[in-house]
């Protein structure tokens, strides 16, 4: 009996999807949502295959091989190794590091000033909080491109050439060109006194261990001993092999500096001017999260006798933090972005090297323009991946 | 589908009244909405993906004006005055096509573009022509589908540097900054000459040539490089020009041209024979002043140029007269460097190599026959 309802019921919806079609709206829905999907799908694919087309009957470079052609041009500052006869796929590696570089320096520069002003403009002290004020509106306000330019004349201007460099302790030299500081190179006896250190540092552990507790030695004793293990290994291995790190210095050539460490004017430039700007934006994202803790919370904490940096540091800023960090993504996703600015102070950035010299030279407009996107893309995708993990760790726990 | 907050309110109740009876299908207002949005998406892309490829001149024609890619500001070959009007000899050559295109000289309107920018707005179709001191090289022609029409002015690049550093030679570089301006055959030649030389130095990129100016100014390199046409005019804008000095060597060949898209050859020769045109005139001494009095030679060169003889201007596609409008309107190339360039300008750039064949210089158009 049931097994022939069953078998009516499937007859019945094998036989009839039309009458299916016309009671259904859910299924009629799903129908049009794949017909567009469909549509769009197909409108991709053939601007796609147009484009190629296009791009072949003009003889313009259509695929990725251009990115194994030697690049013919010197990027002045490189993470990497690099020369005029690299390819152009290492100059896009250049400009992708020289981007994370501004990045990350910007990121903590910016964080730290950010938090500061930020509680700056909370401050009881009716200057400090006229300053910060002041800072955030003028600031915010003005164009990110007009502050770069600023800075960067800002920097440049007063330095002398380096001719008339000023000069600093162990060799370092500040000029227009950039500062220059001994450059750290690496001796062969590093290794043997690394790892002297290493072994000094386990043997400290196992002596921390072992004389742990209340029969052990007495505590000067064993600060004195951990110490010795610390140091003495080192000491001795640098004794018997020489100095594990020499120097190099910069030295002063016709025009330049040459060798050592070097911190361009544009590199400066460009964290200063992004710093401060996304600074100005981060102080008032920190304010606003301070300001949503609830006044009981501060005052609990004055009743129970806490001061005002442990206020801060225990009771407002974690709790302010799960407001904070939403927010504080985008600026830094912002960040990022505005280092594509880079371009008018001179750096040698993502958007400089591989979205301009490169485009330029190779006249392929579109990939250049697909992966320069893909890349700012994946680095924003990143960012607030790493920071939706942390407002994981610091948004309230419910019970 | 698509719900627009104004729906909310509609008078009618948008998602739930049926719209259409199809036998045993109905339909409601919501799925006729979507559908007939997808098929207008689908119509609207067909259609102007069919419209993309028509012949250049017809399109110039029916929009009534000729878009030019220009300088975003070079003295001499492409700049704006305070009143926006544009001067210069790549100016001068758009106007140039306009008038024998249109009759009118100033059917030429300008699109500045950085060095970066232009030849992907050649590309995506944004201008018909791109003239703005572009150099004429293997990569741009048969790498990235341009094709250069003619060479208009013959440079070289050269640097500039402070005449308190007592260089006498290029050669004595070694080790400098060198501000130099992105996307250009500039950056490329630089490395070369500093490679062939094995020499080291430092470039500083800038994406205008203003910005790579005013760093060079501010004593951030110790030269400034480009074409030796742009270093004079640089130069010129400088606090105090006569503190900086060219240096003597030319390091590349800079063959200036105007470029237009591969594919469209009637285009292609259009401008190419405007541009032998303006020195076919030069040549045969016919002048934007002389040109009525030269409609009575009885010199046969002169008389196929300006149209009396032949009908070269409709094999371009234009008007017989099409030489002698641009004549008329412009100039022959002679009086286009000299109001620009030359002596009648304040750059006062000697013709040098940009002189005619005939007096010593390389500038050489086939005939007009």
């Amino acid at each position: 009996m049931r097994r022939r309802s069953d078998e009516a019921a499937a007859h019945r919806r094998l036989a009839a999807p039309l009458s299916r079609l016309a009671t259904s709206p859910a299924l009629r829905r799903t129908l049009v949502q794949v017909a567009v999907a469909a549509v769009l799908g197909g409108l991709l694919v053939a601007a796609f295959l147009d484009v190629r087309s296009n791009m072949e009957a003009r003889g313009i470079p259509t695929g990725f091989g251009f990115l194994d052609d030697p690049a013919g041009f010197d990027i002045n500052q490189s993470l990497i190794a690099y020369s005029a006869t690299s390819t152009y796929g290492r100059a896009f590696l250049v400009g992708l590091l020289n981007t994370c570089l501004v990045a990350a320096i910007g990121l903590v520069l910016s964080t730290l000033l950010g938090f500061l002003v930020g509680i700056a403009r909370l401050s009881p002290n009716m200057l400090l909080r006229g300053l910060a004020s002041a800072y955030v509106e003028g600031l915010r306000n003005v164009p990110l491109l007009l502050q770069l330019l600023f800075w960067y004349n800002a920097v440049l201007r007063p330095l002398p050439p380096p001719s008339e460099a000023l000069l600093l302790p162990f060799g370092s030299a500040l000029t227009n060109r950039g500062l220059y500081l001994p450059a750290p190179i690496a001796a062969q006896s590093l290794a043997p006194v690394a790892l002297a250190a290493l072994l000094g540092m386990g043997v400290a552990f196992v002596l921390f261990r072992r004389m742990r507790g209340r029969h052990g030695p007495a505590q000067g004793v064993r600060v004195a001993v951990i110490a010795l293990a610390l140091v003495l290994p080192p000491v001795l291995a640098t004794a018997a092999f020489g100095w594990p790190v020499t120097f190099e210095r910069p030295e002063l050539g016709r025009f330049n500096y040459a060798g050592g460490l070097r911190l361009t004017p544009e590199l400066v430039a460009l964290v200063m001017g992004l710093s401060l700007y996304t600074a100005a934006f981060i102080a008032e994202v920190v304010r606003a999260g301070l300001e949503a803790v609830p006044r009981g919370q501060s005052e609990a904490a004055a009743a129970l006798g806490l001061d005002a940096s442990r206020t801060y540091r225990f009771v407002l800023i974690p709790q302010a933090m799960r407001l904070i960090v939403p927010l504080l993504t985008s600026q830094y996703l912002n960040l990022v972005k505005n280092s594509s600015l880079a371009v008018f102070v001179g750096y040698p950035d993502l958007v400089q090297v591989f979205a301009g010299t490169v485009l330029n030279q190779t006249g392929a407009a579109v990939q250049v323009v697909l992966v320069t996107m893909a890349v700012y893309l994946a680095i924003s995708l990143v960012a607030s991946a790493a920071m939706n993990l942390y407002n994981r760790r610091v948004a309230l726990v419910e019970r | 589908m698509l719900r627009l907050a104004a729906l909310e309110w509609f008078p009618i109740r948008w998602n739930r009244k049926p719209a259409l009876h199809l036998g045993l299908v109905t339909i409601s207002r919501r799925e006729v909405v979507s559908a007939s949005l997808a098929i207008a998406l689908a119509l609207a892309v067909l259609l102007s993906c069919g419209a993309a490829s028509a012949a250049t001149l017809d399109q110039v024609k029916d929009r009534g004006h000729l878009v030019c890619g220009s300088n975003l500001g070079l003295a001499g070959f492409g700049l704006q005055d305070d009143h926006g009007a544009w001067a210069g000899l790549d100016i001068d050559f758009c106007r140039a096509v306009a008038a024998a295109i249109f009759g009118d000289a100033s059917k030429a309107r300008f699109l500045p573009l950085s060095s970066k920018d232009r030849f992907t707005a050649l590309q995506s179709g944004e201008i018909d022509l791109l003239a703005r001191n572009t150099t004429w090289t293997l990569s741009r022609e048969a790498g990235q589908g341009f094709l250069f029409a003619a060479i208009t002015y013959f440079d070289g690049q050269g640097f500039l540097v402070r005449k308190k550093q007592n260089l006498d030679s290029a050669l004595d570089l070694a080790g400098a900054s060198i501000c130099v301006q992105q996307g250009t055959t500039t950056e490329l030649n630089l490395a070369d000459f500093f490679r062939a030389n094995n020499m080291k130095y430092e470039p500083v990129v800038f994406a205008t040539a203003d910005e790579a100016v005013r760093a060079y100014e501010a004593s951030r390199c110790d030269a400034y490089t480009t074409d030796a046409s742009g270093l004079y005019v640089e130069q010129r804008k400088l606090a105090e020009p006569d503190a900086h000095v060219v240096l003597p060597e030319i390091i590349s060949k800079e063959p200036l041209g105007p470029v237009v898209r591969q594919g469209d050859d009637q285009w292609f020769n259009l401008v190419r024979w405007v541009a032998f045109a303006l020195l076919d005139a030069e040549e045969l001494g016919v002048t934007s002043k002389n040109v009525d009095d030269k409609a009575r030679s009885e010199v046969p060169d002169v008389r196929r140029l300006l149209g009396f003889e032949g009908n070269f201007g409709e094999a371009l596609g234009l008007g017989s007269d099409w030489a002698y409008r641009i004549v008329k309107l412009v100039g022959n190339y002679g009086e286009i460097f000299d109001r620009n360039l030359g002596e009648g300008s304040n750059l006062k750039i000697k013709r040098g190599i940009n002189a005619l064949w005939s007096k010593g210089g390389l500038h050489y158009a086939p005939p007009v026959r």
